[in-house]
């Protein structure tokens, strides 16, 4: 389709529509098809198919890719365990799931293409083998296709902001949709650190956009309440808690998602070295907090914040 | 090498956050220099000079400081970059914004919202909502960090720093602020209050917040909070969670009122002095982590507990 793109639209439409188009009132253009003049049936159905291949290059024409990474972290119903060694966190036979934020993402990136706005929404993931099953739930919500970076490396946010600096490189997206942190790590560094890398703009912590042309307006949740800025695409966004609520994915549509396009790359082809900068000495569990006493009424429970946690 | 501590400020006055942020630049070792990039921000820049601690003021004024643009903020602190072995900033939305591309600027590896100083590239730092707690050691040449300011008391003044200006990088003009629309309270600010009430899902309305949380608050000069499900269910702004994603507090009480106590609300204020829960559920989540646990309706237990303060 990229010749397409690439090729001046009057060209386009005199090589696929020899004998020329006219101007709809509904502001879209009309071929006029040889056999319209003649099997009345026939020339139907033709039109209609070159109405149809002509909405596609339409739509290629003002394309507007959004890119979303995705990661596969913990589920946050778990409760995770310290090693033994206090060398990490216990990962074995723990349920995994996509990181919320980057659910939340891809939902506003679907919704965007479900709205008219983009054209493709693509979900990359970095890391094992087994993102590919990441990458297929974000399918199952409605990416278009997925890109697994595969590395047994464990990446931390600069070198994923790196690789996902390369992707964007090749794929040109317009916007890139980060969650705003992984649940893991609580980081909360890739998407600022990608937008620095490719020196875009970024509005991180979203909690509404509205893309119109080349701007995205987009609210932000900042500490004292909420703040609204305007970006020039391409940009990075990060999606906060309240940008939407993700869909549930429906089984043909997971049914549907394995059988869309999932390409893998390395760090290598890429030509990203993902060394870690940050060597973890060691995890702990911090000290507990005991469970208290009941108090018998309000009565109690204020005399005992005056007198034994003198608090009040 | 110096410290280069990025100050949050109003272009008069300067953030709670960034004392606390102080004292942990200060647990680093080394020379602190308190950058101030603002527009008219003089002000705060003779507020940061009386900090204790301070070595240096340097005060970058420029209309296009004014918002706090990440993309200007990063670049000037890259720009003045080469002369620190650290770049320190408080872990709020706004470090958390800008401090990310510095990092990323410099090809450097940020560390996030340190709570504990081992050694100069050595940090402490949690992760999983603060259920287990990462020290980690940083092979950078500059070390980006940005603190939790919950962890670190605050800074007091009684320093005499000189006051440098630095000239300021050009408009990048990648983004413009249309507007903010901030909570207007007369309490104080959740991270930095000495008493919070909080409501959750229990409350049942934002009028309930209103009407019975709201006066609690008043008579103890508390700030107020929520739990996620509060706030999504529209009782209250965003800007009230208290939480793994939303605000991380740690005042000498914390009064949890119809909060089951999921675990991202808990990696919020389970560091607080003393937690008091009240709730109907017995067996809620909450009462595992308070000194004082409540069992009962918080429709009739709030009106009797502010009858016992007086109210």
């Amino acid at each position: 389709m990229a010749v397409y793109v690439s090729l001046p639209w009057p060209m386009v439409l005199t090589a696929i529509f020899p004998y020329g188009t006219v101007r709809h009132p509904y502001d879209s253009v009309w071929p006029i098809v040889r056999s319209d003049f003649g099997n009345v049936k026939r020339g139907v159905l033709r039109y209609r198919l070159c109405c149809r291949l002509l909405c596609r290059v339409v739509i290629k024409e003002k394309d507007l890719k959004i890119l979303v990474p995705v990661k596969r972290v913990v589920d946050y119903n778990v409760k995770v365990r310290v090693k033994a060694d206090a060398s990490g966190v216990d990962l074995a036979n723990v349920k995994m799931s996509m990181n919320p934020f980057d659910e939340i993402a891809i939902e506003e990136a679907v919704r965007l293409r479900e709205a008219g706005i983009a054209t493709e929404v693509v979900a990359v993931s970095a890391g094992l083998a087994n993102c590919q099953e990441t990458l297929r739930t974000a399918m199952a919500i409605g990416a278009d296709r997925g890109i697994l970076i595969q590395t047994e490396v464990e990446l931390q946010p600069l070198a994923v902001a790196k690789l996902l600096k390369a992707v964007c490189d090749k794929e040109q997206p317009q916007i890139v949709i980060c969650g705003k942190q992984a649940i893991d790590d609580d980081a909360n560094q890739t998407g600022q650190m990608l937008a620095g890398l490719m020196g875009w703009p970024q509005a991180a912590f979203a909690s509404k956009v509205v893309v119109a042309g080349q701007q995205a307006t987009v609210t932000r949740e900042i500490d004292g309440g909420l703040e609204t800025i305007e970006v020039a695409l391409p940009a990075v966004l990060t999606a906060d808690l309240r940008l939407n609520e993700p869909r549930y994915a429906t089984l043909p549509n997971i049914m549907k998602a394995k059988r869309k396009p999932l390409e893998t790359v390395t760090p290598e082809a890429l030509g990203v070295d993902v060394a870690a900068r940050l060597k973890t000495l060691k995890v702990a569990e911090p000290p507990k907090r005991s469970a208290g006493i009941k108090v018998a009424d309000a009565a109690d429970l204020v005399m005992k914040l005056k007198t034994e946690a003198k608090v009040i | 090498m110096a410290i280069l501590l990025i100050a949050e400020h109003d272009n008069a006055s300067i953030k709670a956050a960034t004392l606390n942020t102080l004292t942990a630049a200060t647990k680093i070792g080394g020379d602190i220099h308190l950058l101030i990039a603002g527009s008219a921000c003089a002000a705060a820049a003779e507020a940061a000079a009386k900090l204790a601690g301070v070595s240096k003021v340097l005060l970058a004024d420029a209309p296009h400081y004014a918002d706090q643009s990440p993309e200007n903020l990063a670049a000037l602190v890259v720009a003045n970059a080469a002369a620190y072995a650290h770049i320190v900033a408080a872990a709020t939305t706004g470090g958390k914004n800008f401090m990310p591309r510095v990092a990323a600027l410099l090809d450097v590896a940020q560390i996030s919202e340190i709570v504990a100083v081992e050694a100069p590239d050595t940090f402490v730092r949690p992760i999983y909502a603060g259920n287990v707690l990462a020290t980690v050691q940083s092979a950078d040449s500059i070390k980006v960090i940005t603190v939790r300011a919950t962890a670190f008391d605050a800074a007091g003044e009684g320093g005499n720093a000189a006051v440098e200006s630095l000239a300021a990088g050009p408009d990048l003009g990648q983004s413009k602020l249309i507007g903010r629309e901030l909570t207007k309270s007369e309490r104080p600010e959740l991270t930095a209050a000495k008493v919070i009430v909080a409501g959750g899902r229990g409350m049942g309305s934002g009028d309930n917040f209103h009407k019975l949380l709201e006066p609690l608050a008043d008579k103890l000069g508390a700030a107020l909070g929520a739990s996620r499900a509060a706030v999504d269910a529209g009782f209250v702004p965003n800007d009230y969670q208290v939480g793994q994603t939303g605000k991380i507090v740690a005042p000498q009480l914390y009064i949890a009122v119809g909060i089951s106590g999921a675990i991202q609300h808990l990696a919020g204020m389970k560091d607080s002095k003393v937690i008091v829960a009240i709730n109907k559920d017995a067996e809620a989540p909450i009462f595992q982590v308070a000194d004082y646990g409540l069992v009962g309706d918080l429709f009739e237990a709030l009106p009797a507990l502010l009858a016992e303060l007086g109210g």
